[in-house]
């Protein structure tokens, strides 16, 4: 038996075995989040979209309730620190220009989104911010400092539904985003598809696929007891696939997270979750 | 006798019983020695104190753990599979309230996790949780 | 002194006498078991937090001993009972001689 054969035999006989998500609710600080949502419109396989907070064991849900027991909380200061600290030849913080990271509510919602022609990212504003204005050196894509800032800024907009816009000048971003989703790579030959829309909810080994949303992104792992931003995740899946990956930071991905952000339309922002 | 391949297997398996059966025990050993070491031998009795732990952690690395050890001076956490049993020992001041703590820990594979508590009239009480730690698809 | 180490800890403002209050810490650190080793085949030096204590106006509440089984960012909750108003030690011990302190206050009524 080949080994594509035997590994779609395998995610096969995972999918009779249903566990799907739980009903809980998710409660930050008196706040109700929504985790499951009726799917947007361009989404055709399935009705209703949950975040990856429902497939996750109770302890693990535990830990994102309550933003003291949230170890993520701790880079979410450490960002505090950073967005004060000046750096660069122009000798400015993030502070310097911007008076108070809570004017970025509602940023993370919309990203990411086209600007002159562009699609950027988060980081992308981060950068621009540190090597135009501030004369600084730009942070790695997934660097501690970068994930502490992102995590901060997104955090801003926690509760708020995902609503990056897919039309007009982000139309072919997204076409690109989609193709890629579901265009099987690598020597296990799968896309994101295989897994997290046409297995979600059951279990790949001992882990409960989940439908793959972002909408908590920076994440802590337990795994690494670090957080985790959107594209170093992609990459994982990438490696786990035994694919290539694509550069973090890259057209590639970012046109992903497009699209995977369109998936999750209407699903509170949970930045920074806490995950397995 | 001439060895043959399939022979070979039974010899091997049967070699792999005798050894995971007298390895179990000394793997328990360790944890079972650094809890006589604190208890210096004394009997130690269950029922008084309670310990919480998931069933199943979904990660070994960071698994939630709550002793509630009312009238007790202090408590010390093992993990009988970890390559050091001990994990951690709360010593209860005067102004310690309940008893009770909880903490984050790391076990490196399924196993018991235990509590002994030393009492305040100097006995031990005993509680045991086991942890089954999941080897993750994607996500470990 | 290990980088990027902050304590985190959460206490209520107020109390009244003899209440039992929660009190939550967690401390950024590595934890460094001793157990891993690097890309090159070399056993990483064990670097944890190895001792916490609270007290409060002097008087201890927790004394912990932390094993290189304890988290990445050690994290404890316990109760205390506060007599009168006041303030909390909290004191984190790491294996390379650095001393991790933060206090909070507390009114009781």
């Amino acid at each position: 038996m080949n080994l594509k054969l035997w590994i779609s035999l395998a995610v096969g006989s995972l999918s009779t075995a249903a566990i799907a998500q739980d009903s809980n609710e998710l409660v930050i600080d008196g706040e109700t989040l929504v985790t499951e949502t009726a799917a947007p419109a361009h989404l055709e396989d399935f009705d209703t979209i949950y975040s990856g907070w429902r497939f996750r064991s109770r302890e693990t849900q535990a830990l994102e309730t309550d933003d003291f027991d949230n170890p993520a909380f701790v880079f979410v200061d450490q960002g505090l620190d950073l967005w004060e600290e000046v750096d660069g030849s122009a000798g400015k913080a993030c502070a310097s220009c911007h008076e108070d990271v809570e004017d970025f509510a509602g940023l993370r919602t919309q990203l990411p989104r086209v600007q002159d022609g562009e699609l950027v990212a988060m980081e992308d504003l981060v950068n621009g911010c540190r090597t135009e204005r501030m004369g600084a050196e730009p942070w790695k894509w997934s660097g501690g400092n970068m994930t502490a800032m992102t995590a901060l800024i997104g955090l801003q907009s926690r509760g708020m539904p995902v609503g990056v816009k897919i039309d007009g000048e982000a139309a072919p971003f997204w076409e690109k985003g989609k193709e890629l989703y579901y265009t099987r790579v690598g020597q296990l030959d799968m896309a994101c598809s295989n897994c997290h829309e046409n297995n979600y909810g059951v279990m790949i080994r001992a882990d409960h696929l989940s439908q793959g949303q972002i909408n908590g992104f920076p994440t802590y792992r337990l795994k690494n007891a670090k957080l985790n931003s959107i594209h170093a995740r992609f990459k994982g899946c990438m490696k786990n696939i035994r694919a290539e990956p694509f550069k973090e930071g890259g057209d590639e991905f970012k046109a992903l997270e497009l699209y995977l952000a369109s998936r999750g339309q209407g699903l509170s922002v949970e930045t920074p979750s806490v995950r397995n | 006798m001439e060895l043959t391949r399939r022979k070979i297997l039974a010899v091997g398996s049967g070699a792999l019983v005798f050894t995971s059966l007298s390895g179990l025990p000394a793997f328990a050993n360790l944890a079972d020695d650094a809890i006589a070491s604190l208890t210096g031998g004394k009997e130690i009795g269950e029922g008084a104190i309670s310990l919480t732990a998931p069933e199943i952690a979904e990660n070994g690395n960071t698994v939630p753990i709550s002793v509630d050890a009312p009238g007790a001076v202090s408590v010390t956490l093992f993990a009988d599979g970890n390559p050091v049993p001990s994990v951690a020992t709360f010593k209860f001041g005067p102004l310690s309230a309940s008893r009770s703590a909880s903490t984050r820990i790391r076990l490196a594979s399924t196993q018991n996790v235990i509590a002994i508590a030393q009492m305040e009239d100097g006995s031990f009480q005993k509680a045991s949780s086991n942890v089954k730690v999941t080897i993750g698809g994607c996500g470990g | 002194m290990a980088s990027g180490v902050k304590p985190r800890v959460k206490v209520p403002k107020k109390a009244s006498a003899g209440e039992t209050i929660t009190i939550k810490t967690l401390i950024s650190h590595k934890m460094e078991s001793g157990q891993r080793k690097d890309d090159d085949g070399n056993v990483i030096p064990r670097s944890i937090i190895n001792r916490f204590t609270a007290d409060f106006n002097g008087q201890n509440v927790i004394d912990v001993t932390l094993e290189p089984a304890i988290s990445t960012n050690p994290y404890f909750q316990f109760d205390a009972v506060v007599p009168e108003s006041g303030e909390f030690k909290f004191t984190w011990y790491d294996d390379d001689g650095s001393v991790y302190e933060t206090a909070k206050k507390i009114k009781v009524s």
